[in-house]
């Protein structure tokens, strides 16, 4: 079960302890036959969503650009010569580096304003407050073709154009008022006593957030970083127009151009896009113990 | 309440322009308040300076007739000045009631509502179906989980690779159809398949995050609901329908106006699936895109007026949507 194995808030741990085991083996009378059909539909699932994922690694092995119409041919002469021939003799490191430092930083930075934020929306009461919510909500909604003319023009004013910290703040505006919303939602099962107790020792309201309530929301944090990760990492519109020199291409718009500049060889597209999916998949096995508790927290809390 | 909370009611957001009159109640608040200002101001900067003021300015472009022929620009070492002029209210007029806005811009609303509601449906109900397989107790259910989960995991840009590989004439969907003797369709080039093709690729990414987010919601249901519900003689539709539909009322029309939000302005799936091959298949966003990107010359303009009209019908909605909500005494987890 994979709320007992993150530090859940306390209330949510006692309601998960204490009703787990019963509801589970009341559903465990279910009959045999349910149960396999469970299994049955369950297993399909999982083939249909690793399916396009495990058939493109497949792809990648093959090398003819034309494999992909005769897939049967690519057992007789699986290789790696893809693979050798992408990260070698291509700008692929280049576009790693320039990804992590995107992704990252829209990771850290989103992070820390969203759990700032988060937490005194929570907490406080300010003027504003609601307003402030909708505004989260709302910029949500924005397309990107509204922002992307002007977001250009403030960006080459501020000079940041073809600049990691453009894109960076750029990804941001996308990350952070989703992240705040939920980390909203995951401080709000944190109980209020905890801040009180926090005051009365002498702490200001900045250190009772830092020492105190940080530490316990370790599980929402890392849906927000997971969120931010996801959002910077596969990005496609906002990367291919405000970086312009081919070195600082993170992966989402250096897979476009190597399609056209190697001709639609697509056996070395596929071994990139393998290369590419590693970091995230990564990331993302490295968070997702956390997942569902934090996203029980953002959505089921009001 | 708690001495963490401090309730205060009346004015607006800190860092606007005070109203004459109320100086002592800001300087109040403020001493009050200071540190929730403190602890929101970088979000309020960047979202005013990277989001607030584009809007406006992006506002302001769809009042002119701006393209990428007569914005300021720079080639070499000339700097040649802005010529647009200010056209108030054409461009909105021109896109909703001008020559041919049935096919510049009412079939794509039309594909976009549809594409919305199609996919939403789909994932809240695959989701649903999922998560309640998953919340029983299985051998191997975390494997499940995490193998579910991989559509999420993997970037779209590489998936929709994947995708366009399998769908290709001669990919393995067709050969796997044809083996079958089922009809092959032109996935990427008919536009009713390109349409087909498109819901299901956002059905087969957006699965993931409607089965997370309502396994959670189904872990948090008091299981005691469920004992009382089975001591009354409930059937185990009856159940469902009495006691997990409702437990999942709050956590369901959140993630359901968000899968609405996301897919409604879904720009990286039909874009990277289609290019600009495709117009039919185009919904709003990509189409906006398209018209402000994709071709020669740009039209900044009407780009940027089709993408105020998108906020405008997703606000319309999302303020519905909540006033749909509250008349039921529910809220948004907001």
């Amino acid at each position: 079960m994979s709320t007992t194995t993150v530090e859940a808030p306390v209330n949510q741990q006692e309601s998960a302890s204490g009703t787990a085991p019963r509801r589970v083996r009341r559903r465990g009378e279910n009959s045999r036959g349910a149960a396999l059909a469970s299994h049955g539909v369950l297993t399909v699932a999982s083939l249909i969503a690793l399916f396009p994922v495990a058939w493109l690694v497949f792809l990648s092995l093959g090398p003819d650009k034309d494999d992909y119409l005769r897939p049967g041919a690519i057992w007789g002469k699986m290789t790696l010569d893809n693979y050798l021939f992408v990260l070698r003799d291509t700008k692929f490191f280049d576009w790693l580096t320039s990804t992590m430092i995107v992704t990252l930083g829209t990771t850290l930075i989103g992070v820390v304003i969203s759990a700032t934020t988060g937490y005194a929306v929570s907490r406080m009461r300010f003027p504003g407050y609601r307003k402030f919510m909708w505004v989260l909500l709302v910029t949500q909604m924005f397309p990107v073709a509204v922002l992307m003319v002007p977001m250009y023009q403030i960006l080459s004013g501020l000079q940041l154009v073809d600049n990691y910290l453009g894109l960076i703040l750029v990804y941001c505006t996308t990350t952070v008022p989703y992240c705040a919303w939920l980390m909203k939602g995951y401080f709000d099962t944190i109980p209020f006593e905890i801040d009180e107790a926090g005051r009365v020792d002498g702490l200001s309201p900045f250190g009772t957030f830092a020492r105190l309530i940080l530490p316990l929301a370790k599980p929402g944090l890392a849906v927000a970083a997971f969120y931010s990760f996801l959002t910077a990492f596969g990005e496609v519109a906002f990367a291919s127009t405000f970086m312009l020199s081919d070195s600082k291409y993170t992966f989402a718009v250096g897979l476009q151009t190597f399609v056209s500049q190697y001709d639609a060889q697509r056996n070395l597209m596929a071994a990139t896009a393998v290369l590419v999916a590693i970091p995230a998949a990564a990331f993302f096995y490295f968070v997702q113990r956390n997942l569902v508790t934090g996203l029980t927290a953002g959505g089921t809390k009001g | 309440m708690t001495v963490a909370i401090d309730r205060a009611t009346g004015k607006r957001r800190g860092d606007r322009e005070p109203r004459p009159g109320l100086g002592q109640r800001l300087k109040h608040g403020y001493q009050k308040h200071w540190y929730a200002y403190a602890m929101i101001a970088p979000v309020v900067v960047v979202l005013g300076v990277l989001v607030g003021y584009p809007l406006v300015y992006g506002f302001y472009l769809t009042l002119t007739d701006a393209n990428s022929l007569n914005t300021a620009r720079t080639i070499g070492v000339n700097e040649i000045a802005a010529t647009y002029k200010f056209i108030g209210l054409d461009n909105y007029a021109d896109i909703l009631w001008g020559p041919t806005a049935y096919d510049r811009f009412w079939s794509h609303f039309i594909w976009t509502v549809v594409w919305t509601a199609v996919c939403v449906t789909l994932h809240y109900t695959i989701g649903l179906g999922l998560a309640l397989l998953l919340n029983q107790k299985l051998r191997g259910r975390t494997l499940y989980r995490l193998v579910l989960i991989l559509p999420w995991a993997v970037p779209t840009f590489v998936t929709v690779f994947g995708w366009r590989f399998m769908l290709a004439d001669g990919g393995v969907i067709n050969s796997g159809l044809d083996m079958l003797g089922l009809p092959t369709p032109l996935w990427l080039e008919d536009t009713f398949w390109q349409r087909f093709a498109a819901i299901m690729v956002n059905t087969w990414a957006g699965v993931p995050f409607m089965m997370l987010s309502l396994l959670g919601g189904l872990q948090s249901i008091d299981s005691a609901l469920y004992e009382a519900a089975e001591m009354d003689g409930a059937s185990a539709w009856q159940r469902f329908r009495y006691v997990t539909l409702p437990g999942l009322r709050s956590v369901s029309s959140t993630v359901i106006l968000l899968g609405i939000i996301w897919t409604f302005n879904q720009f990286a799936i039909i874009f990277l699936l289609f290019g600009s091959t495709a117009p039919d298949a185009q919904i709003l966003v990509t189409w906006a895109y398209y018209l402000g990107f994709g071709q020669q010359p740009r039209d900044f303009a009407q780009s940027a007026a089709y993408g105020i009209l998108l906020l405008a019908i997703l606000i319309v909605f999302t303020s519905f949507y909540r006033r749909w909500l509250n008349r039921n005494e529910q809220q948004l987890a907001i």
